[in-house]
């Protein structure tokens, strides 16, 4: 069970009824529980939809799509089953914020997707829990067992006609399933590669029926707009950026922690006041704003408001929450090597510049960190990256590609460091040459 | 080929989810290597039997997956997770801590079979780092002597 903290600035939205005890239905009753469900039997589709479009909720899960936008796209008419799919296959690197959705609120991502299927005319759900959470997969089950007993799901819910079912379904260890279009292939029982698109999945999705995919956020957050009002919502962002959105600050930080802070909350405030500051009297060397696909930003840049947009103008993006705070200590080769040893660990290997990119990417790094490094390897793995950007089947090949053209961009004399045969200088290995095909 | 009472209750109910047999799959086969350690040739055949697959098309599911495995491992799963939040509060120096202190390396097994030792990408633990999962429990904001701890309580739940 993940310890808890708190910050005054908070705004608990989605975050409301953590350490509640809400897991249990009577609690989560007592808690405004299935009161949004109600509310949305008695509203019109579309003026569900216009809600949510109005208040200004974005994809929590990196892309930062407007959500009410991407259930419109969902025809209204269709010969086959439409469906909803909640995305709880948390898996960036620096994220752990949907773990604690399901740990301490199960109940709120339920009633979200209820509320997705009344808005587009589905009545068929599924959570995706990825596999290492087995723990929130049996909450989840138990929430979902409970609902039903109690009417909320199932046949004519709350006595509305309405039927609606919510299932929920297991991974077993694959970063790419969060991709939405891998995320649907791995539900049907095959590998998680990804589709390509057009068709959307708003359109043709799970077994070819129109299909909402959504982040376990994003869907926590419904039940609240709807009861809250989307006007009220929106006010608590930025213009464009509604709500609030689970921050998770990891790494050299005093105190780490998931922290729900309105959307442009200002980062450096973020990380000395929220987080903190860095421990043991060092100094901030760079931060990863959202997550391990995101573009770094150096110490000089971190004065801006955490919104989708303007973290976008300021070269990075919002990504999926997780705020990865870097000290003077660490080393920038080191910390891209791990970056993309990660994503070569989880290329899917179905197109070319992902799978051979990620891979030669993680080969000069490794050479380089050891000492092996050329100076032309520097521009290289910048015209490696660059020519990965946008080429690929799904987006984890950017995913790769972004954070390491920034590293190269930003911390180069870093990599300069690292040549002719000169060992890390931050730490005490020894140079060694690990790539002999490769090396002067 | 059997499987616990429990299985085959969740087996059955879960067919009844999907318009596709082949879509419980995946939690199928991790549930089943819960029971049986790990997917052999049995297993495997047992699944794609019931689902109605070739054993090959079983294979390329298993093949993608890093939780799932088709090779023999300890009885506790010690994964611990470098990825970045992890790395940069001391996740590598405790994976050499428990290379160390295991006697074996990455996806290594202990000669008497209790440990098997994993280094695995983020598992969610980023906010509470250095985290690690024994089999599917957490056990976060580690120390190489939180970790002895740890370890400690397995190898005495082991010969219980």
């Amino acid at each position: 069970m993940a310890d808890l903290v708190s910050h005054p600035d908070e705004v608990k939205v989605v975050s409301r009824r953590f350490g509640q005890g809400a897991t249990n239905l009577d609690r989560y009753l007592e808690l405004d529980g299935y009161k949004a469900v109600q509310k949305a039997l008695s509203m019109r589709p579309d003026d569900i939809i216009n809600t949510v479009k109005n208040s200004g909720l974005r994809g929590r899960g990196g892309a930062g799509f407007n959500t009410g936008m991407k259930w419109s796209f969902v025809p209204k008419q269709s010969p086959k089953p439409k469906y909803i799919l909640c995305n709880g296959d948390e898996s960036e690197p620096g994220t752990c914020k949907d773990r604690l959705i399901f740990e301490h609120d199960p109940n709120s991502v339920i009633e979200g997707v209820v509320i997705a299927g009344l808005a587009v005319g589905s009545n068929q759900g599924y959570i995706y829990i990825r596999g290492e959470y087995r723990y929130l997969s049996e909450i989840m089950q138990k929430a979902i067992a409970d609902a039903y007993a109690r009417g909320f799901l199932g046949k004519n819910i709350f006595g509305s006609g309405r039927d609606f079912d919510v299932y929920w379904h297991g991974g077993a260890g694959a970063y790419e399933v969060g991709e939405e279009s891998a995320l649907m292939e791995s539900l049907e029982g095959k590998r998680g590669i990804p589709r390509i698109r057009p068709p959307f999945p708003a359109v043709v999705g799970l077994w070819g029926g129109p299909t909402v995919i959504n982040n376990a956020e994003t869907l926590a957050s419904v039940p609240h707009i709807i009861l809250g009002g989307a006007e009220w919502f929106a006010d608590l962002g930025t213009p464009k950026n509604g709500g609030t959105r689970l921050f998770c600050l990891s790494g050299n930080l005093e105190r780490p922690g998931v922290y729900e802070l309105p959307m442009g909350y200002n980062l450096k405030k973020m990380i000395y006041d929220v987080g903190g500051g860095i421990p043991n009297g060092r100094s901030l060397k760079a931060v990863v704003p959202g997550g391990s696909s995101t573009p770094v930003l150096k110490p000089e840049e971190i004065d801006v408001a955490m919104d989708f947009d303007t973290l976008m103008k300021a070269g990075s993006m919002l990504g999926s929450g997780g705020v990865t705070v870097l000290d003077d200590t660490a080393c920038i080769v080191k910390f891209a090597l791990r970056t993309i040893k990660f994503y070569k660990h989880e290329s899917c290997g179905w197109c070319i510049p992902c799978r051979e990119g990620t891979d030669w990417l993680q080969k000069t790094l490794i050479r380089f960190h050891s000492g092996g490094g050329l100076m032309k390897d520097i521009d290289n793995m910048y015209y490696l990256s660059e020519n990965m950007l946008g080429r690929t089947f799904c987006p984890l090949g950017d995913a790769a590609a972004m954070p390491m053209m920034a590293f190269i961009q930003k911390f180069r004399h870093e990599f300069e460091d690292h040549l002719d045969g000169r060992p890390c200088p931050f730490s005490n290995v020894e140079a060694v040459e690990q790539l002999p095909v490769l090396t002067h | 080929m059997r499987f616990s009472e429990q299985f085959e209750q969740r087996f059955a109910e879960m067919l009844t989810h999907y318009p596709t047999k082949r879509s419980v799959l995946v939690p199928t086969l991790l549930y089943a290597q819960d029971e049986t350690g790990f997917l052999s040739d049995e297993v495997i055949a047992e699944i794609a039997g019931r689902l109605e697959l070739s054993e090959l098309d079983v294979r390329n599911v298993i093949s993608y997956y890093s939780m799932l495995t088709t090779k023999p491992r300890g009885k506790f799963n010690v994964q611990v997770c470098t990825n970045i939040a992890c790395m940069l509060r001391g996740g590598e120096e405790l994976m050499e801590h428990c290379e160390k202190k295991l006697g074996i390396g990455h996806k290594g097994t202990t000669l008497d079979g209790v440990f098997s030792l994993e280094e695995v990408e983020c598992i969610g633990g980023c906010s509470w780092a250095p985290a690690i999962q024994v089999n599917y429990d957490f056990h976060e904001n580690l120390t190489p002597e939180k970790m002895d701890a740890v370890l400690e309580d397995y190898r005495r739940k082991a010969t219980q």
